[in-house]
């Protein structure tokens, strides 16, 4: 120890070394984070940048967005705290200061729940297509943008293989030569696992949602915590070629293992058994810029962005009349029929349904 | 004057200014040093996760705010809560316990021997810690599940696989705290107690564990936080139905708004990782003394295959079964795509994804993650490096001693609170907080702050053990010899902490690149990081997103390495043979 003067110079000299070497690379991580966040203080430039509260699953083409950002001179500055009920509990949290001006990506399943904590000011915006309109609620306070249809996906050459007719009804799940072969998703974890439960309420009503459950434990199926994992780790019809040929997850999926000459697909959506996820936008009650707002409220549901729906974020466009990428009719179809339960009745029973649900499946 | 200013720089400083002065002086200093991580714990840790905790404890209606503790008795009488809370006790303890037998022989193997490649597997052993948990789901699961690799042992979905998840994640937290000892404890005791003949076993168990003692305290008690608080990795691994305290708490506040419940919890929580930090802190401070440390090469010996073959054997099974198998399953599996094996998915990685899945590349995703991440460290090394010098003090009153204990305690409850408290917590406080006039909640500043402030509680563990072995008679040496107190500290303390500091500089930049919790929850799409693009990649269906989400993860994998094994050498173990 008593060596400790002659060569201390050197551990300190490279811990300042270092210390100073990140101390630059902070400098240059404070002027990239100052220049990402420039105009979103001081008043004259608030009027000038709106900032959109959306989910991670927001997608826009950059020309379609930079075309809006120029023609209406507003900044699109975008947050994602959050999807599904996460996304609206936290506007409900942050209701006296909004984290920011308009929100887009609150589905159905929760859309009474913002309406009626006061997080939306009503708004309906010009040009909104009668087969979009169909879809408004709240009296304008919220205006649909896309939709999209959770069902079950099935592994066409699985059942091809094992010389199995593929089922076709929410029935046909917990029938025996079925066993063991579903996969879905929590619905306290995962908004399609919410959805999937919502298609049994409006299948079997309040009263034979939990029956059929169970016949469906008792058949196996098994509940993964999200759609990743549902799809990627236990499908087999995915490219983790997991064990499981049944899966929760998108009726837009079947769209994404089309083969390469662009024929066929080697899973499809099981149609009559889907529940229909309406997306919605809104503006914030609080925005500081209410006007740049309803201008980009305005710009989601223009047959610009409507357009660029599909090809981004593997939803319909609310507007059914504008054009859908090729293969779609023939590889993503919306059911034609999908189970159906009222907005507002999801909203009185959704907490209660889950932890019905729960201590039905999960135990 | 100058005569004056000559006359005074000649004059050692203690005379030259009054002792009450001078003691004053050192109050204030050290108060500063307390007081600034404080401060920062205080705004960015403390006032959120109060707030939101308070919310569900206090109702709202025409007659006023008024205290509601209703919801206590309510969650308690559920026996849901019971068998949480029993799940939560059971996982962190088993998950500690296995990390640390796993662990204590691979401190050995990796620090007390030498060998080539060494750097290498320390490094590599690190992986894990910091990769997200998506990441590590998938790759255990697609391992684990019928049909796959492991599909045999049937622990898909079992509370075997999630114990074996939190061994993988925390191996690396018990193998570095007690290694970055155990290199540094002078071997001639043990050498001597084998001369006098005791066994190997004997020697290791009355003379080289008791030393090891903080250090295994010290890593026992970060595991046993992590393993009761782990969220991601039980929910992708277990499912409901394993459901801890930490993952009830993400259900009842993010899903169902249930402040009421998700408080109670809270608390609860609070509860546990009070306890455990307490018993922690009484191990370590029984057994606390001032260690003999020496240069680590003279520690360190040549692998002898023969003598070391248990600690080898077990860091072996550990090292290619628990830790390679996953890592190198993932790495595999992003090299092939649907046309066959191909480097595609790493080419990919320069585009925003199979049909636009992201609006930044990852390499652009890759630039904003070091800068957050460097940026999360330095506030990191500062705040924890204060703490740990504040800490690593041994006050003659018991009052300061208390204090002292508590302000280490303190520092730890970030790594024991629930990341959607911090993160929602941050929403209802940190819009123009202190009268800014910037809304922190959406500037993008706050995620390097969240980062820093789950990377403090590691830098001032990784800092302070070393710390607290210096012989204090160093430093009553060095003031006895007329040294200042900055003079002691820059010429004791600074020395000998510099070497720690390279390895908390690491470990802070780590685990800030692979942060994903309360960071979720501040993300920008524009300023995305790296564990934010793979989680959204991993969530597109597509054989590109796919392919990408795990390039991506090798990316994040070897950034964490490097990272690392830079600071592997920046402790300077090579360049100074001894001190």
């Amino acid at each position: 120890m008593n060596t400790i003067s002659t060569r201390r110079t050197t551990p300190r000299r490279l811990g300042l070394g270092l210390v100073g070497g990140i101390g630059a690379l902070a400098l240059a991580a404070c002027a990239g984070t100052t220049d990402a966040g420039s105009g979103e203080s001081g008043s004259s430039a608030a009027s000038s940048t709106v900032t959109l509260v959306t989910h991670d699953s927001f997608n826009v083409s950059e020309d379609v967005l930079a075309a809006f950002e120029k023609e209406s001179g507003l900044t699109v500055k975008q947050v994602a705290p959050g999807d599904g009920g996460a996304l609206v509990n936290q506007l409900v949290l942050t209701k006296d200061s909004p984290l920011g001006d308009v929100v887009f990506g609150i589905d159905n399943s929760f859309a009474t729940r913002a309406i009626d904590e006061g997080v939306l000011a009503p708004y309906t915006p010009e040009g909104l297509a009668d087969s979009a309109a169909q879809y408004a609620i709240g009296d304008g306070a919220l205006t649909p943008v896309d939709l999209g249809d959770v069902c079950v996906n099935v592994d066409h050459s699985w059942f091809a293989d094992k010389g199995l007719a593929e089922p076709v009804t929410l029935d046909d799940l917990t029938k025996p030569e079925y066993k063991d072969l579903l996969v879905v998703t929590n619905p306290a974890t995962s908004s399609p696992g919410l959805s999937f439960l919502l298609a049994t309420v409006g299948a079997y009503g309040e009263d034979g949602w939990e029956g059929y459950w169970a016949k469906l434990k008792d058949n196996g199926v098994k509940v993964v915590d999200g759609w990743s994992d549902a799809y990627s780790v236990d499908f087999s019809g995915s490219e983790g070629k997991g064990p499981r040929p049944l899966a929760l997850s998108y009726s837009t999926s079947p769209a994404f293992t089309v083969s390469e000459d662009g024929t066929s697909t080697s899973t499809g959506a099981l149609l009559d058994t889907c529940f229909r996820q309406v997306e919605y936008a809104g503006v914030l009650a609080g925005a500081e810029n209410p006007e740049g707002a309803k201008k980009l409220v305005d710009f989601l549901v223009s047959d610009a962005f409507q357009a660029d729906i599909a090809d981004n974020m593997y939803m319909y466009p609310a507007n059914a009349d504008v054009a859908l990428p090729e293969g779609w009719a023939q590889f993503a179809p919306l059911s034609p029929k999908p189970f159906e339960v009222a907005p507002a009745d999801i909203t009185a029973h959704r907490d209660e349904w889950i932890k019905a649900w729960t201590s039905t499946v999960i135990g | 004057m100058d005569v004056d200013g000559d006359r005074l720089s000649m004059m050692p400083v203690s005379r030259g200014v009054p002792a009450a002065v001078q003691r004053g002086g050192r109050v204030l200093l050290w108060g500063l040093a307390a007081g600034l991580p404080l401060l920062f714990l205080g705004v960015f840790f403390a006032w959120p996760v109060v707030t939101l905790v308070a919310r569900g404890f206090v109702t709202q209606d025409a007659a006023g705010a008024s205290l509601d503790l209703s919801g206590f008795a309510e969650v308690f009488s559920e026996p849901r809560t019971w068998r949480i809370i029993g799940l939560t006790l059971w996982q962190g303890v088993l998950g500690t316990v296995v990390s640390v037998l796993l662990g204590v022989p691979g401190a050995y193997v990796l620090y007390r021997c030498r060998f080539r490649g060494r750097t290498f597997l320390r490094a590599f052993v690190t992986v894990p810690f910091v990769l997200p948990t998506v990441v590590v789901g998938v790759a255990f699961r697609s391992l684990l599940v019928e049909g796959g690799p492991l599909g045999f042992l049937r622990l898909d979905g079992t509370f075997g696989a999630i114990v074996l998840a939190l061994v993988f994640f925390n191996y690396s937290v018990v193998v570095r705290t007690v290694g970055g000892l155990w290199e540094h404890l002078d071997p001639r005791a043990e050498e001597a107690a084998r001369a006098l003949g005791a066994s190997p076993w004997r020697a290791f168990r009355s003379v080289t564990l008791p030393s090891l003692a903080p250090a295994i305290a010290s890593a026992a008690s970060i595991v046993f936080l992590f393993c009761a608080t782990a969220f991601g990795v039980v929910l992708v691994l277990g499912g409901i139905q394993y459901g801890t305290i930490e993952t009830e708490i993400w259900i009842q506040t993010t899903q169902f708004l249930d402040l009421r419940t998700a408080a109670v919890l809270s608390v609860v929580q609070l509860v546990v990782v009070v306890i455990a930090l307490s018993v922690a802190n009484r191990t370590r401070s029984r057994r606390e003394r001032a260690l003999n440390l020496s240069a680590a090469t003279s520690a360190a010996r040549p692998l002898r295959l023969r003598a070391d073959a248990v600690p080898l054997a077990v860091t072996a099974v550990v090292v290619l079964g628990l830790i390679a198998l996953p890592l190198v399953n993932l790495l595999v599996r992003s090299f092939q795509t649907p046309a066959g094996w191909s480097l595609a998915n790493y080419a990919n990685l320069g585009t925003t994804g199979g049909r636009n899945a992201l609006t930044v590349t990852v390499w652009e995703a890759t630039a904003n993650s070091l800068r957050t991440a460097a940026l999360a460290t330095l506030i990191a090394v500062v705040i924890g490096g204060l703490v740990a010098l504040v800490v690593s003090r041994r006050p003659r009153s018991r009052t300061g001693r208390r204090a002292i204990s508590a302000l280490d305690s303190v520092f730890m409850l970030p790594l024991g609170v629930s990341a959607v408290t911090v993160g929602f917590g941050f929403l209802i406080t940190l819009d123009k907080p202190l009268g800014l006039d910037v809304d922190l909640r959406t500037s993008g500043l706050l995620v390097p702050i969240a980062q820093a402030v789950v990377a403090i509680p590691l830098v001032v563990r990784t800092v302070l053990p070393v710390l607290r072995a210096i012989d204090p008679r160093l430093r009553e040496a060095a003031a006895t010899l007329g040294a200042s107190p900055a003079r002691v500290f820059a010429a004791v303390d600074g020395p000998i902490a510099a070497r720690s500091l390279g390895l908390a500089i690491g470990f802070a930049f780590a685990v800030s690149l692979g942060e994903f919790g309360a960071t979720s929850f501040l993300a920008r799409p524009d300023t995305a990081t790296l564990p934010v693009v793979i989680f959204r990649l991993i969530g597109r269906p597509g054989a590109e997103n796919y392919g990408m989400a795990l390039a991506a993860s090798v990316v994040l994998a070897v950034l964490t390495a490097t990272v690392m094994m830079v600071a592997e050498r920046l402790r300077g173990d090579r360049s100074a043979g001894e001190f």
